[in-house]
């Protein structure tokens, strides 16, 4: 669409950040908190804090579902690997290390793991190897949780099964709202797991945190626009629910997706890595599917595993309490090529996001 | 660009044609939608679009400098 280049303009870009400007308390800071990889992505390679003035700061949370994917859990995938089972992932998930090795490691010392694009390439692949065993390792946010959930319900192959490791948004935001030195103003929500969950989940916040929340798409002006609406918010003393980005997210959501959802998985506590375990934060497949539940086939369980290394500091990162560029490893232990925690390996990690952009930091 | 049982052809732009999975839509050939790793989620309204453009214009031609 034609119209596309006008959520780039960038005179409409200095006109909402004029606007932002004139409207920012003269005293007082402003801390956002978006929850989101892509955002984070937008959010730096436009350049867009340098457009804010000195009380508004946009920190990043939890917002990258690689990232937060326990080392026990990439270790599942490595043991399931070394068991002679071909593990299917999406691909930024081969680098994550695990306690002992990433799923890459195991690769090069003789495991079969293969990068799938959609979960689907993995069903294709148990179809056309029938003598193989394929486990499908589903990270992700609510964004992928569904489409995982339509091929597990869709009578999938019977030598393929799925290493569940999906975790949920909205309790995340809430963990950020109890630690208290993050002193959070106002949440930009994230607009693809919005498309898929729709507005409910977030009423909690402006209703019982007094949190002012938006929706928020991915195209620059979008951001600087939820930005503007959560700090017009903030200047008229109100926390409300607000929605920008219409065109893709309904209040309802997804009714379908979350349909699939709810039939294919059961919400559980899960552990985050870094932050730790969050109840009611991820998915696992129901007992109706437990014939594709890969812990239970080849009764994989890891229990604790080494969750951060040392030096690395992403526990603090993946809860915006540093930035990357106050890890003292950033861009010079820590590098795109040679990653030592999770966020410098996924593409929705925050160090990663600011090392491939650095020249566009203000 | 066709759709066929739960598979559509979808126009990725520059002639990059990929199947996608539109299980989790309604949608009909013409639609724009939104993919996350090879399924659409959601069905973008060009009305919406458009009309979030022209709110945006509104809204900051009303806000006091």
């Amino acid at each position: 669409m034609a119209e596309n280049l006008k959520f780039r303009n960038p005179e409409l870009a200095q006109n909402i950040a004029s606007k932002i400007k004139s409207l920012a308390p003269k005293a007082g800071k402003i801390k956002i908190c978006h929850v989101c990889g892509t955002h984070e992505w937008t959010i730096t390679h436009y350049g867009l804090r340098s457009l804010l003035p000195e009380n508004v700061e946009v920190i990043a949370g939890p917002g990258c579902p690689v990232c937060i994917v326990p080392a026990a859990e990439i270790d599942e995938a490595v043991q399931l690997a070394q068991m002679g089972i071909v593990v299917t992932c999406f691909g930024d998930v081969l680098r994550v290390p695990g306690s002992q090795m990433s799923l890459l490691e195991a690769k090069a010392a003789g495991a079969d793991v293969r990068i799938v694009y959609a979960v689907s390439d993995a069903v294709e692949m148990a179809k056309h190897e029938p003598q193989k065993q394929f486990a499908f390792f589903a990270v992700g946010f609510e964004t992928t949780a569904p489409s995982t959930a339509v091929e597990a319900l869709g009578n999938p192959p019977k030598n393929l099964s799925f290493l569940v490791s999906h975790r949920l948004i909205p309790p995340a935001m809430e963990l950020l709202l109890g630690v208290g030195d993050l002193q959070i103003d106002g949440f930009i929500a994230p607009g693809h797991v919005s498309a898929i969950i729709g507005l409910k989940p977030y009423e909690l916040f402006p209703r019982v945190y007094r949190m002012p929340t938006v929706v928020a798409g991915f195209e620059p002006i979008d951001v600087l626009m939820a930005i503007y609406m959560i700090v017009k918010q903030q200047s008229e003393g109100t926390a409300k629910l607000e929605n920008e980005y219409p065109r893709v997210v309904k209040p309802e959501g997804n009714i379908k997706a979350l349909e699939m959802m709810n039939k294919a998985f059961t919400v559980t506590g899960g552990n985050w890595r870094g932050i730790g375990r969050l109840p009611d934060s991820a998915l696992q497949l129901r007992e109706s599917l437990a014939d594709y539940d890969a812990r239970l086939k080849y009764g994989v369980h890891v229990e604790q595993g080494k969750d951060i290394l040392l030096g690395c500091e992403c526990h603090l990162v993946i809860i915006g309490k540093i930035k990357p560029d106050e890890c003292p490893m950033f861009l010079k232990a820590c590098t795109p090529e040679k990653p030592v925690g999770a966020c410098m390996v996924s593409n929705e990690g925050t160090c990663r996001v600011w090392a491939k952009n650095v020249a566009a930091q203000g | 660009m066709n759709v066929d049982g739960s598979k559509a052809n979808v126009d990725f732009g520059q002639g990059v044609l990929r199947e996608v999975n539109v299980s989790l839509v309604e949608a009909k050939v013409g639609d724009y939608v939104l993919v996350h790793a090879g399924y659409a989620i959601q069905v973008i309204e060009e009305k919406e679009a458009l009309e979030t453009l022209s709110l945006w214009n509104s809204i900051l031609e009303a806000t006091p400098q």
